[in-house]
């Protein structure tokens, strides 16, 4: 039982609570993987050592009296995107390079409250922009798998760490697939709620209309657990919905059987790789033999999802990075002439290259002049795909399909073209044009590299698209698959 | 569709970004290929159809009764600010 990374997140929850070893034990056991993977991977930003430890030991304690919570004693990790009280908060950039939280986001809140134990923040994309983790200011992660390839992004950093085994689960956020992409290219599960379902409050802002908080796990079962506990009405956060959150983990036992899966003919484009496809055709078979009925439907414009999110995001982060001035946060330039000079040099200094191509996009189509031609024509195309989405739900259960056109790709082999870049999204864009909760589960190799089999499902529609992801789980052991070096 | 530098030096200034003398056509051609790329929205027919600006319509906005709920925690906040003093934010002169 001393090989804790052999165990998934629900059975170290059990374990703990049936005091078969101690927090303590189980927080050194993954620190000490982490200090050895750290170098080749670069997973985190900052690792809160002490601080864990001394939060494991609060775990032992309420764990002897009969007390704590489902997670609690649990190591995890959190997305450096979600703020953390008294903790550096980056977001990946020089521009919060100096950032400590003076408040815990909700997500951080909740799963502390759970009892969950921090064991660092991970790196990611300069604030969440970006589909490789080539655009952090702390660096490139490696993909586990093979670390001359990307972990994918945004997420890239809590992906690696839970695909390594360095953490049983990390926080993560998706705003056009940053936690289903990173999940596939990483070969593990990650989960994507209903817009509305997980407080954006202290989770820093990308794009308001598109992000949502998720988890990173290896399995649907583990993402179910976390899930229950961080999910939930938030008065912080306008768009939170208050609406009662389910028992993910019992949904799971749902039956599979006579589940309507669609397949959605846009996915099967000729972008997608064709031994990708492959493993997602003997992924719907599964589906088949489990007692799906599998129909194929059209969402004819879903192929212009990409070109929507190249204006709704950069618009929206256009507006949400204005906050980063120089004055109350952040990084200052030195010796600024006058205010303007203080502006434009901090910002310019402050943030990469990605972030500022996206923010000048933003502002670029919300000028005067051109906000009807590119702004609100995309926002009535995401009416359009939203719609689309609506009425294919009329007739299936979950779409079925790919969560990446590829497996994943060398460091710099698409940095140079940022169009390249963005189409590795063309999947897992739609569900957060139309705010829809989505798993990527891993479902086969590729010249060993992991593929993501990609469930999406309808609003507040979590438990099943758990469930599904679950079952086919339960028949498969791609999950169980854990990169060579790090079993 | 390519964007002059007057353009590209034109949007640098609205989103109060400084931009190297080697960034600005690395950022003409880059912006310029994305708006080529957005430009395919404009084959899609969206007449008769209302801008989306939220993926739950029909959301209203949330009120609160008008009592103070935050308490003082300026000294907190400030602490994260590159220059204070006597509790409030430095900025370079702005009025000679």
């Amino acid at each position: 039982m001393r090989d804790f990374h052999r165990n998934s997140l629900t059975e170290l929850a059990a374990g703990l609570r049936a005091r078969r070893f101690s927090s303590v034990e189980l927080v050194r056991a993954y620190l000490e993987r982490i200090d050895r993977h750290q170098g080749t991977l670069n997973a985190f930003i900052s690792v809160t050592r002490e601080q864990a430890l001394k939060d494991a030991q609060a775990a032992d304690r309420a764990l002897a009296a009969g007390g704590g919570g489902a997670l609690t004693g649990v190591p995890i990790a959190h997305k450096d995107i979600f703020c953390t009280r008294g903790v550096r908060t980056t977001c990946g950039s020089r521009m919060l390079d100096n950032f400590v939280s003076p408040y815990d986001a909700t997500v951080v809140a909740k799963l502390k409250a759970a009892g969950a134990v921090m064991l660092g923040k991970t790196n990611m994309d300069e604030f969440a922009m970006g589909s490789s983790n080539e655009t952090s200011f702390y660096g490139p992660v490696r993909n586990p798998w093979n670390p001359a390839l990307v972990p994918g992004g945004s997420s890239g950093g809590s992906a690696a760490a839970v695909a390594a085994r360095l953490v049983p689960g990390a926080t993560a956020t998706d705003t056009g697939g940053s936690i289903r992409q990173p999940a596939a290219l990483c070969g593990i599960t990650g989960f994507k709620p209903t817009y509305g379902r997980v407080s954006r409050y202290g989770m820093i802002a990308f794009a308001s209309s598109l992000d949502q908080g998720g988890v990173l796990t290896a399995s649907a079962a583990d993402a179910a657990l976390m899930l229950r506990e961080m999910a939930g009405f938030d008065a912080n956060d306008s768009t939170s919905v208050d609406a009662p959150v389910p028992d993910y983990v019992a949904e799971l036992a749902q039956p599979l059987a006579g589940l309507k899966v669609g397949l959605l003919k846009e996915f099967f484009d000729k972008g997608l790789d064709a031994d990708t496809e492959a493993r997602i055709r003997e992924a719907l078979r599964i589906y088949e033999s489990l007692g799906a009925k599998l129909t194929e439907v059209s969402l004819p414009n879903l192929p212009l999802s990409v070109p929507v999110y190249y204006v709704v995001a950069p618009a929206e982060c256009s507006s949400n990075l204005a906050r980063f001035d120089g004055v109350r946060f952040g990084h200052r330039c030195e010796n600024p002439k006058d205010l303007q000079d203080m502006y434009r040099r901090s910002r310019g200094e402050g943030f990469g290259a990605e972030v500022k191509r996206r923010i000048m996009t933003g502002t670029y189509v919300l000028s005067a002049g051109y906000y009807d031609a590119y702004y609100l024509k995309a926002q009535r195309v995401r009416a359009l795909i939203n719609a689309e989405f609506i009425r294919a739900f009329q007739s299936v259960d979950v779409l079925i399909g790919p969560t990446t056109p590829t497996p994943a790709f060398a460091i710099g082999a698409k940095t140079a073209d940022p169009i390249t870049m963005y189409l590795n999204d063309i999947y897992t864009i739609g569900a957060n044009l139309a705010g829809l909760p989505a798993v990527s589960v891993p479902c086969g190799f590729v010249h060993d590299l992991p593929v993501g089999l990609q469930v999406v499902g309808p609003h507040f529609s979590e438990a099943r698209v758990l469930c599904a992801a679950h079952a086919f789980q339960r028949a498969t052991d791609w999950h169980t698959r854990v990169p060579q070096g790090y079993a | 569709m390519i964007l002059t530098r007057e353009q590209l030096a034109s949007i640098a200034a609205l989103a109060r970004l400084d931009l190297s003398a080697s960034e600005v056509p690395v950022y003409q051609q880059s912006l310029s290929s994305i708006l080529n790329f957005i430009g395919a929205l404009d084959a899609a027919d969206t007449a008769s159809v209302a801008p989306m600006a939220h993926p739950l319509p029909g959301l209203s906005q949330r009120l609160r009764p008008d009592v103070v709920t935050e308490t003082d925690h300026h000294e907190e906040y400030q602490a994260n600010a590159a220059q204070v003093a006597a509790g409030l934010y430095l900025v370079p002169k702005v009025i000679e």
